[in-house]
């Protein structure tokens, strides 16, 4: 029997699009409907890690669910201060087991939003945060800024649903009542589609936007004709774009976070639009890239009073980007084992960070195969969430939705399979 | 150098031990110009070196990169040229690292190889 399942949210990126229609045939994902071409990789699926296996003698032997679980124990239990990273590609169930396991061995959680918009979570510390919903901007904005980002690669159906081609009640011409400005070190395909393209210089974004935030403070004569390699007269144009605009909002990417000035840079564009605000309705929004990268920051938020990187060695949270957040934590080798869960820090993470990782016990927690699993000692195959399980996941605007589960697994999911972890790690505890 | 995401590296992102994912992770992008100028137009790979490391990859163009700049896939051939150094908050410089190009015979290592030994 065919089953169409209507209003399926999308478990790729931060949009977490929730009107992807999906054709279920005999307890199989058989087609899927207006996803972007991400998401429907995703949901089609492909090859799975088949069985949990442990690493003997340098070579992957299929084991059992119980043999993985306890073998994953011994190792957290024996290490001095391991790191349970990853976290963004799961639910917000599965990190709340995750923080008991941490405070059961006294562990590091850390999310990938170390290595993505961790610095807009500083600077967002440092500075506060002129926020919105996704559908604020869709219903009212008329100027949309990509700064720093690339929906059409990235997110590809942010622009058509909630952005700059958009139809809300305000905004019924969609793409054709809004400007469009793109600031980027290249000309990117979403470059292609704005009205206006600003190319700047690679690690300039600090200046340009401490230039735009004198022009909007009526400053202007006081800077040079030329800012970064962008002239004054270009820059005045923007600001009075942005101060023209009855309801703007930027969109930020790693264009910020991840080029010199990190977290200043986030720090001074939130500035930028708090100021935009003494002369119209201006907000701001990280363009989150993990389906809920965003929900993972919440639950360790509610939890410790920390976004991500929180260190339980010391019997209490504890939080020093720079200290106990993931690159960190491997280059200076501070960690001694590792739980990855729902990421690949083998892909991700900087060379020598992946070479520390691969000298430690590792343990993987994925539904695929990925370059982590070339080097991990115990790997645990599991369910896909928001198609065999169920749980909560926050979209990249801090709105939770709920995921369903669409079809049945051969798989435990990520709760389940943490919860037996934590079972075994009590009882190896009440042992000794 | 800066490094970022695509649409096939995107699509790849849960199937990374395919061809797909591999082939887009495995290939930096640079302007028209630039490309010319280095004359690998033959098929020849490009060895880039950064102070942190080194890496092989095939060449592409795209036109929407300014000369002198070159793109990578995130992926971890990109983070082969990438330091560890977070400046103190948790984030490693992704994007805008010095790179040094050079056309090369070496063949683009099989995503083991890389991951086992490097370059």
């Amino acid at each position: 029997m065919i089953l169409q399942i209507e209003d399926v949210l999308c478990t790729f990126c931060g949009c977490l699009c929730d009107d992807i229609r999906v054709e279920v045939d005999g307890g199989r994902i058989e087609k899927v409907r207006g996803a972007c071409r991400l998401g429907s990789s995703k949901i089609m699926g492909h090859n799975r890690i088949k069985s949990p296996m442990i690493r003997v003698n340098g070579s992957l032997k299929e084991t059992s669910y119980d043999e993985a679980y306890r073998k994953a124990a011994e190792i957290l239990v024996s290490a001095k201060h391991p790191l349970l990273y990853g976290w963004a590609s799961t639910t917000c169930e599965a990190l709340k087991k995750g923080i008991l396991l941490a405070e059961e061995i006294g562990g590091v959680v850390d999310t990938t939003t170390s290595v993505c918009h961790g610095p807009s979570i500083i600077g967002i510390e440092e500075k506060g945060l002129v926020g919105t919903t996704l559908g604020q901007i869709k219903n009212r904005a008329d100027l949309i800024v990509f700064w720093g980002c690339n929906p059409s690669e990235a997110h590809p159906r942010h622009t058509l649903r909630y952005s700059s081609n958009a139809c809300g009640r305000f905004t019924p011409d969609g793409r054709k009542g809004r400007k469009v400005l793109v600031i980027d070190v290249r000309e990117t395909r979403t470059a292609r589609n704005a009205d206006r393209f600003l190319r700047i210089q690679p690690g300039t974004d600090y200046e340009i936007i401490s230039a735009l935030r004198m022009i909007v403070g009526g400053k202007a004569e006081s800077l040079p004709e030329d800012i970064a390699g962008v002239s004054r007269k270009e820059l005045i144009e923007i600001a009075e774009m942005m101060k023209g605009a009855k309801f703007g909002a930027i969109f930020f990417g790693l264009g910020l976070t991840q080029s010199r000035g990190r977290y200043k840079n986030v720090d001074n564009a939130l500035s930028l639009v708090s100021e935009l605000n003494s002369h119209t309705k201006f907000v701001i929004m990280a363009m989150r890239g993990h389906y809920n990268v965003t929900g993972a920051n919440q639950v360790l938020t509610w939890s410790s009073g920390y976004p991500m990187a929180v260190d339980y060695a010391r019997g209490a949270p504890y939080y020093n980007p720079g200290e106990t957040s993931c690159c960190d934590l491997l280059s200076r080798r501070d960690v001694d084992a590792a739980l990855i869960i729902a990421s690949d820090p083998a892909s991700n993470l900087p060379r020598g960070c992946v070479e520390a990782l691969a000298e430690m016990p590792v343990i993987q927690i994925d539904p695929f195969e990925n370059p982590t699993t070339l080097f991990a000692d115990v790997v645990i195959p599991s369910a896909i969430a928001g198609i065999e399980a169920e749980g909560t996941a926050y979209r990249m605007d801090g709105l939770s939705l709920r995921l369903r589960k669409l079809v049945d697994a051969e798989y435990p999911s990520d709760v389940e399979i943490l919860q037996a972890i934590l079972d075994n790690v009590r009882r190896l505890r009440d042992d000794n | 150098m800066i490094s970022g995401r695509t649409l096939a590296q995107g699509a790849g992102c849960e199937d990374k031990m395919s061809p797909l994912y591999i082939n887009e992770v495995s290939c930096c992008y640079l302007s028209e110009e630039d490309y010319r100028a280095l004359g690998i137009s033959d098929g020849k790979n490009l060895l880039l070196t950064s102070p942190h490391g080194s890496a092989v990859l095939r060449a592409g163009v795209d036109k929407g990169l300014p000369q002198g700049m070159v793109f990578i896939p995130m992926g971890p051939w990109a983070n082969m040229l990438i330091g560890t150094d977070t400046n103190g908050c948790g984030m490693p410089g992704f994007k805008g690292v010095e790179v040094e190009v050079t056309p090369t015979d070496e063949k683009v290592l099989d995503i083991r190889e890389l991951i086992s030994r490097g370059r």
